[in-house]
């Protein structure tokens, strides 16, 4: 089957500056697919020039099987979610979810009853002749999600849509945007600087920084095998140690800390020499069979978790998540503690 | 901290200065009512010196005079206004370009530079060209100092306009022609009417220019104003002057409260 977007070595530069260095890709039809990363990483510019709003410097866009990348936006069968909804302040609600549709040529009748199933799928139908000002920014987000599917787009852009909204209603539209991507069957590319958002709501994620893709993977497969130290360090939480590599054998390597401790752990074809280890905090236990041993700093109390900070035997700072279920002792400041490290909790990366 | 209305003879500099500013223009006002011919003192309430103004002795020429100024300053700000939305759109939207510090400078500086400056290179303008002065002069004339009068309103307005508008435009399909027309047009609305009413209240009140170029025989309102009171100043002047003073008040007020209901739409 055809891609939904196959990107080719797309390069966009800015005079001397470079925003991509060649991004290849592909996006499935019907997948929720998200670009993650931080600010100035190239995941708008990549949005926007699958969009049309830039020109692109070198490369191919494919939307299934054929090259968009220099068609103007309006000859192109995408649609885009504005960060700032982008909603036209001079027209109603039902007017600017008509828009698409009036613009593709749909007669009247036509538009208004589509943009009024669009209204009612977004559970605003009682506000289609309001303004856009008269909304709240939740429902102003929902009108600018209407609005972009309502001329069914091969493929939506949402261009990091929820990041203005308040938490509670930020969670609320993560169910209601991945349901509505799965009512509709349209491809979605989510671009997103929230890895929460990214983790809870992709089929695939794009891990990019510094105008790169970094690793692509379901939200398993970045979380648990990242395959460098950046993608390790921006996916949630973890302790990065350097270690030396003692030995090598069938994907799994020995590894030695500073403290003179042993750990084997899976690695990618990687020989000898100083490397960092990535060991995520809720995957070490405090456990009589102990490969670490630690000295506790400091207890942090999250709630459901309790944060604990502690040096390793080397010197090396290491945390670690405990769930706060009912338990007999709590690890004191100054306490020294065995940690049990879970199989696969240990991975040795690539710089 | 205490305002500046603390600070010791803030009351009575502000009330010399409104004097000084307005007293003068309710003289005119209150005495455009004045049933004596005098012009230095009361002799009663009365309308007669407005019927003066459109039916006494000069009232054909200033009729003349008023259309004159009527049209010319519905063309001249009609013509500055697309010109101004033109450079407005250039300058606001078109990215950096080269010379678009010395096009800022150039559109604004009829703003800067001393009126009888313009007038006199114009009127040598016009000369060498070999134009005949008289009503074509004064029109040209009143197109090009309107401009900058009409650009800064209308480019404070598109600077207020997120491209994403536009965007967001031709992302739903529209071309550029239909995004213009049916999306940033009737944003930048506002501030084309509040730079239209203000380019018009200029060309209105515009004497020096006009003065130079009309030629003989063609006049507007200030230029007739002005020759009927070289005869020495009779009560119908004040009314006619009281009653321009109006329209500018109306226009000029309409202008604000335009640009004042678009600034809370976006």
């Amino acid at each position: 089957m055809t891609d939904a977007v196959d990107l080719r070595g797309v390069v966009k530069r800015y005079g001397t500056v470079t925003a991509l260095h060649g991004v290849t890709l592909s996006i499935a039809d019907n997948e929720f697919f998200t670009l993650l990363g931080p600010s100035g990483c190239g995941k708008t510019t990549l949005l926007r020039l699958i969009a049309g709003f830039e020109d692109i410097s070198e490369g191919e866009i494919r939307l299934f099987g054929h090259d968009i990348a220099r068609l103007e936006p309006n000859q192109r069968p995408v649609n885009t979610v504005f960060q700032n909804y982008a909603l036209f302040p001079h027209m109603s609600v039902l007017d600017n979810v008509a828009f698409g549709l009036k613009m593709k040529g749909v007669d009247p009748a036509a538009r208004r009853a589509r943009a009024g199933r669009m209204l009612e799928m977004v559970h605003l139908s009682a506000f289609a002749e309001r303004l856009p000002a008269q909304l709240s920014g939740g429902q102003q987000q929902r009108v600018a999600l209407a609005r972009a599917l309502a001329p069914e787009p091969k493929v939506l852009l949402l261009d990091e849509p929820l990041s203005a909204l308040d938490l509670k209603l930020r969670q609320a539209m993560r169910v209601e945007l991945k349901q509505l991507q799965e009512e509709t069957g349209i491809t979605f590319i989510f671009v997103t600087h929230d890895q929460e958002e990214a983790l809870t709501m992709s089929d695939r994620i794009a891990v990019m920084s510094a105008g790169r893709v970094q690793q692509i993977g379901t939200a398993r497969e970045i979380y648990e095998a990242p395959v460098n130290r950046f993608v390790a360090d921006f996916i949630g939480e973890t302790n990065l140690l350097e270690v030396e590599v003692a030995s090598v054998s069938d994907g799994r390597a020995t590894v030695i800390l500073p403290g003179g401790a042993r750990i084997t752990c899976p690695s990618s074809s990687m020989t000898g020499g100083r490397h960092h280890l990535s060991i995520r905090p809720e995957r070490l236990t405090i456990s009589d069979r102990a490969e670490l041993m630690a000295n506790v700093e400091r207890v942090v109390y999250l709630g459901t978790d309790l944060q604990v900070i502690a040096h390793l035997d080397g010197g090396q700072p290491i945390t670690l998540r405990l769930q706060n279920a009912a338990r007999t002792s709590l690890p004191e400041p100054g306490q020294r503690i065995g940690l049990h490290l879970e199989e696969g909790g240990a991975r040795l990366l690539a710089d | 901290m205490k305002g500046v209305r603390h600070y010791p003879g803030f009351l009575a500099l502000t009330i010399l200065c409104l004097a000084v500013l307005y007293a003068p223009l309710i003289v005119v006002a209150i005495y455009s009512f004045n049933a004596s011919t005098s012009i230095t003192s009361w002799g009663g309430f009365s309308l007669r010196w407005y019927g003066e103004v459109f039916t006494g002795r000069e009232a054909a020429r200033f009729g003349q005079a008023a259309w004159n100024s009527i049209t010319i300053a519905l063309i001249a700000s009609t013509v500055a206004t697309v010109i101004a939305t033109a450079a407005a759109l250039a300058m606001v939207r078109g990215g950096a370009f080269r010379g678009r510090q010395a096009s800022f400078a150039l559109i604004n500086l009829p703003l800067m530079v001393p009126e009888i400056v313009i007038a006199v290179a114009t009127l040598i303008f016009f000369s060498a060209i070999g134009l005949t002065m008289g009503y074509l002069t004064i029109l040209l004339a009143h197109i090009t100092f309107c401009i900058p009068f009409a650009y800064l309103p209308i480019a404070a307005r598109l600077e207020g306009i997120e491209a994403t508008y536009e965007q967001a435009a031709r992302d739903l399909y529209a071309t550029r022609a239909q995004a213009f027309r049916l999306i940033l047009l009737p944003l930048m609305m506002p501030g084309i009417v509040s730079g239209w009413l203000l380019a018009f209240i200029i060309s209105l009140d515009d004497f020096i220019i006009t003065n130079f170029v009309k030629g003989a025989g063609m006049e507007t309102l200030p230029t007739a104003i002005f020759g009927s009171v070289k005869q020495g100043i009779k009560p119908n002047i004040m009314a006619l002057s009281t009653l321009m003073l109006l329209v500018s008040v109306l226009f000029v007020t309409a202008a604000y409260l335009i640009n004042r209901k678009g600034r809370q739409t976006p």
